[in-house]
């Protein structure tokens, strides 16, 4: 397969991610902004979204300051940032044109009828129920990933496209957790005293919503929401389809299927990395601190995504 | 403006190959209409059967409108024209050859030199290069209008880069999935093997002793107005389709950079101009190119499809000399017609086209997809004379026709159907023999009186129906 056809497939794969992950976040904050909560609390809710996508300082040169209403413009429909859901949803759509003839008929069409419907879901959709919006994009990514696995053949243009997923979903459930667990452990104090407990569960069952792990995480625990528990199912079990540790496994996995000739280092250095997640125990992690442990992760999935383009996608010139 | 030939009615009653569509067609509701049309337009959109607008916003696609109302050609009218078409297209193949080898036709005095190397689509660079099976034009594109009293004549021959057989596929596929019992009321000749056709065709012409090539289809690139052409046919025939900087030159041969290393390629289909192939030896600035292609090229390792410098034979210019050429190659009278053709670059010529200009049709020799003409009858006295002008500051770049009364077949429009002028792209294939799929592209001019038929232009298509009995 072409190189430059393999990175558009890969990219094509990761924009619609990033686009399910960034309604994800977006609605989590939307949800949260509905508990009870201090105004600097709220300010800081979106304050993180915006860190989380490295998005605060081009946020800053645009509104004076962080308002919900402004936030959610910016990351859902502004053009002028390659971020926001209409941008990713755009760039998904034009990597998959730039393909069309790898593709099935199915996925390109799923991908084109997104872009083509979303305008109207922004114009008619977006403003009067942002709820429902996100929806629609979580659903569209869910339809383009069941049409990829459910038409593609099994061969190396589904591969970078599952490699292209699982790096992207690995990337944005590590940032997820870091904002959200920095957040909680730097500012344990100016939630209201009385409602502490209530406040925690609320805000841990936010986030597991988030990642549609509610329900998962009431059949693996059967028990009270914990911080610890919480990080333990969203990072090292290997059974929860957004955890870093299944997306590792993915992630190795395709590129065992791709790395035949080239990328024998990348493979090695994915599968470390997944071997890590495998054999860690949560408590371990807590202990190094985990502010620290999910910036090294992130470190390394961001080298790991670029090994992928040296090896695989943008060969240096010969 | 003259009148001109209908192709589905003659004084008022319907034509023989046109009675059973008419019949069908008098049987729908407008509302069964109005619906199969909303779909055929919600279905183009959707599968992304669009063309790029240049000179609007960059990026901005366009769905070719597609009109249901068939154009329909009878089996003896078809093979008039296939057998013209192959004379043809045969006959331009051994002229460039020609060109670039002995100029037999220019010693006898059958073309002005000047007319050829001083011609910017000459390229030197091909002088005395042997190509596989002495064919340039592998894809060639002829427009085919109908004029007068029902005869046919090539307008133009696109040799370089034609675009449009896409349209004519998915166009089928359209009326077969919107009208299938059409199909049970008519015995049309299939398209579909056309991309078949050409994938035999390009590797039937790779280099001397490749045996089992492999061919690659070039593209511009995304923004390209053809882009989703490029894309389903590289889809249709299942091979790649490059741009570019996929390729490379390496000890004297074109490879792909791949995922799994690099990739020899024999054929590429390459649906770019000469200008951009190669930056060392065309434009330098071309970033769509690959460096040293040119010089494989030349030594027979690769192939290119359509040749490089076939555009000394598709320019107006040379236009008027095609008969000729049959005559001089092929011992043959022609058997499609030339339309009358003025050269704006003779003086005698020139005067009768200024002093005629509000009759004529007036092109660049060098003018494609509509852009850049004058049709004189259309047009104001502003715009004739601000034409007027640039034709006198660089006559040679202009020639002039009649303005020619296009045939015309019904299609639905805003207040109703009406007649709209059409025009007809078969796409002839050469490499060790002449093929073709029956019919082609019709275009058709959707405003009331317009004869500019380009999609550019906002021209729309028709399924085009070969009729096997």
């Amino acid at each position: 397969m072409l190189s430059r056809t393999a990175d558009h497939l890969f990219w094509m794969a990761r924009y619609t991610e990033r686009a399910e992950n960034t309604a994800r976040m977006l609605d989590l904050n939307v949800q949260t902004g509905l508990l009870p909560q201090t105004p600097a609390a709220a300010k800081r809710g979106w304050c993180n979204t915006l860190s989380i996508s490295e998005l605060q300082g081009a946020y800053d040169v645009k509104y004076p300051e962080v308002t919900a209403h402004d936030v959610l413009n910016f990351m859902v429909r502004d053009t002028s940032h390659a971020s926001s859901i209409a941008s990713c949803l755009r760039a998904a759509r034009e990597n998959a044109r730039a393909v069309r003839g790898t593709l099935t008929t199915e996925v390109w069409e799923t991908l084109n009828i997104t872009w083509l419907e979303m305008q109207n879901q922004l114009d008619r959709v977006f403003d009067s129920d942002p709820g429902k919006f996100f929806e629609w994009v979580r659903h569209r990514s869910h339809l383009s990933r069941g049409v990829t696995f459910g038409t593609m053949l099994q061969d190396e243009a589904l591969y970078f496209i599952r490699l292209g997923t699982f790096l992207e979903r690995a990337d944005n459930t590590a940032r997820i957790l870091d904002v959200k667990f920095h957040d909680a452990e730097r500012n344990a104090d100016d939630r209201p005293r009385n409602h502490e407990h209530q406040q925690d569960f609320y805000y841990w069952a936010a986030i597991l919503r988030s990642v549609s792990a509610f329900e998962i995480y009431r059949k693996v625990y059967r028990d009270a929401i914990t911080p610890e528990r919480v990080a333990d199912l969203l990072m090292l079990r290997s059974d929860m389809p957004r955890s870093l540790h299944a997306c590792l496994s993915e992630v190795v996995r395709n590129l065992r299927a791709v790395a035949v000739d080239a990328g024998r280092d990348t493979l090695r250095f994915a599968g470390k990395l997944h071997a890590e997640l495998k054999f860690a125990h949560i408590e371990d992690i807590l202990e190094q601190g985990l502010h620290a442990y999910l910036t090294g992760f992130l470190e390394r999935v961001y080298e790991l995504g670029n090994r992928v383009s040296r090896d695989f996608l943008v060969p240096a010139a010969e | 403006m003259p009148t001109f030939f209908d192709e589905m009615y003659a004084d008022g009653t319907v034509r023989d190959h046109y009675r059973a569509f008419e019949s069908w067609l008098s049987a729908q509701s407008p509302e069964d209409i109005a619906r199969k049309r909303a779909e055929a337009d919600l279905i183009f959109r959707r599968v992304g059967i669009t063309f790029a607008v240049y000179g609007n916003e960059a990026g901005t696609e366009r769905v070719i409108p597609f009109d249901i109302v068939p154009r329909i050609i009878t089996a003896r009218e078809w093979e008039g024209m296939q057998a013209g078409l192959v004379q043809r297209v045969q006959a331009l193949n051994m002229f460039i050859h020609d060109i670039y080898h002995d100029q037999n036709i220019v010693k006898a005095g059958l073309v002005p030199p000047e007319q050829i190397f001083r011609n910017a689509q000459y390229r030197p660079e091909m002088q005395g290069i042997s190509v596989a099976s002495d064919i340039y034009a592998h894809i060639a594109g002829i427009d085919i209008v109908r004029a007068g009293q029902g005869d046919f004549y090539v307008l133009e021959d696109n040799l370089r880069v034609p675009s449009g057989v896409s349209y004519m596929l998915e166009d089928r596929k359209m009326m077969m999935r919107l009208f299938p019992e059409l199909f049970a009321r008519y015995s049309v000749a299939p398209v579909e093997h056309y991309p078949d056709m050409l994938l035999d065709n390009l590797r039937s012409v790779a280099p001397l002793g490749v045996t089992d090539p492999t061919v690659v289809i070039m593209t511009p690139g995304m923004y390209n107005s053809a882009y989703f052409e490029h894309a389903f046919l590289a889809q249709q025939m299942g091979v790649e389709l490059v741009e570019g900087q996929d390729l490379f030159v390496n000890d004297n041969a074109v490879y792909m950079r791949t995922t799994r290393g690099p990739k020899r390629v024999d054929v590429i289909y390459r649906r770019i101009d000469d200008d951009y192939l190669d930056p060392l030896a065309f434009r330098a600035d071309s970033t769509l190119g690959v460096p040293g292609l040119l010089s494989v090229y030349r030594s027979g390792r690769v192939t290119l499809a359509n040749a490089i410098g076939t555009g000394v034979a598709d320019d107006k210019s040379i236009y008027p000399f095609v008969p000729d050429m049959i005559r001089f190659y092929l011992s043959e009278e022609p058997i499609l017609n030339n339309v009358p053709t003025w050269q704006c670059r003779k003086q005698d010529e020139l005067s009768y086209v200024l002093a005629n200009l509000s009759q004529l049709v007036v092109k660049e020799v060098h003018g494609a997809g509509g852009y850049g003409m004058l049709v004189g009858p259309a047009c104001s006295k502003a715009e004739i004379e601000n034409f007027r002008q640039r034709i006198i500051a660089r006559p040679e770049n202009y020639i002039a026709q009649p303005t020619l009364a296009l045939s015309a077949c019904p299609t639905f429009v805003d207040a109703g159907i009406a007649p709209r002028h059409i025009d007809l792209r078969p796409f002839v294939l050469s490499g060790k023999t002449i093929s073709m799929v029956p019919g082609g592209l019709t275009r058709v001019a959707l405003q009331a009186g317009s004869l500019v038929v380009n999609s550019s232009q906002g021209g729309g298509t028709k399924d085009t129906w070969i009729l096997e009995n």
